[in-house]
């Protein structure tokens, strides 16, 4: 399935990637999949993508825990922790 | 309800006059959050602030909404600017009316609780050691924690 995937902040800047649109194994169903699918990659993304605690997901829009499934079309980001306001 | 993701600057002012129409209002409360020019021990030059755009307007919608169902609130604006700012700059407007003020208060500190823990914007400054992204903060997430 084909899913968008957004990186902000300093996640973004590691990676030094805005957006991609990636074609997904059946094996990836969740935020979490995801993200060992994405770490799998190695280097700066598996670093990037490592500290849970600093790093926050959302699928549509809406914050979603790493439980969160996933379906074709979906829109999933990656960012640390807010600091607006 | 007014919900605003800008570079602009914004005016309290007009802000106050384009709410206080409504004859029902009897207390308007606002809150203004400024850049700092020290933070966190450092001086800072330049804070950019980045969001991401469609989940911002669509977070702060969510936690109005969530602030009409608690308190009476007759009408609210918020705006947020994002790009690049400098020290004394504006950053974010809440602007709450209600029938009395224990309403207006209560809902304009909430929605500025949940703002700095939901609402997806990021801020970076540049110092004189460089630029650095601002961490969140453990007090953010306690204020935002007391509405439960």
């Amino acid at each position: 399935m084909q899913v968008k995937v957004l990186y902000f902040a300093s996640v973004r800047e590691k990676l030094g990637l805005n957006a991609e649109d990636l074609e997904l194994p059946v094996s990836v169903a969740t935020v979490a999949d995801l993200r060992a699918h994405l770490r799998a990659r190695g280097g700066v993304w598996s670093d990037a993508l490592a500290d849970t605690k600093l790093l926050r997901t959302a699928v549509n829009q809406d914050l979603a825990p790493a439980t969160t499934a996933i379906k074709a079309g979906d829109e999933v980001a990656f960012f640390p922790p807010v600091t607006g306001g | 309800m007014k919900i605003a993701v800008q570079r602009d600057d914004f005016d309290l002012g007009l802000e106050i006059k384009r709410i206080a129409t409504n004859s029902k209002i009897g207390a308007i409360a606002s809150f203004i959050g400024l850049v700092r020019e020290v933070n966190d021990g450092a001086t800072v030059g330049t804070m950019t602030l980045e969001h991401y755009p469609g989940m911002t307007e669509k977070a702060l919608a969510a936690i109005v909404e969530e602030a009409q169902g608690r308190w009476q609130v007759l009408d609210c604006t918020v705006i947020h600017r994002y790009g690049e700012l400098k020290p004394t700059d504006q950053i974010v407007l809440v602007v709450v009316a209600s029938g009395h003020r224990g309403d207006a208060f209560a809902a304009c500190e909430f929605l500025m609780d949940y703002l700095k823990t939901r609402a997806p914007f990021w801020k970076k400054e540049t110092t004189p050691e460089g630029a650095r992204w601002v961490a969140a903060r453990a007090a953010d997430d306690q204020a935002a924690e007391r509405w439960k």
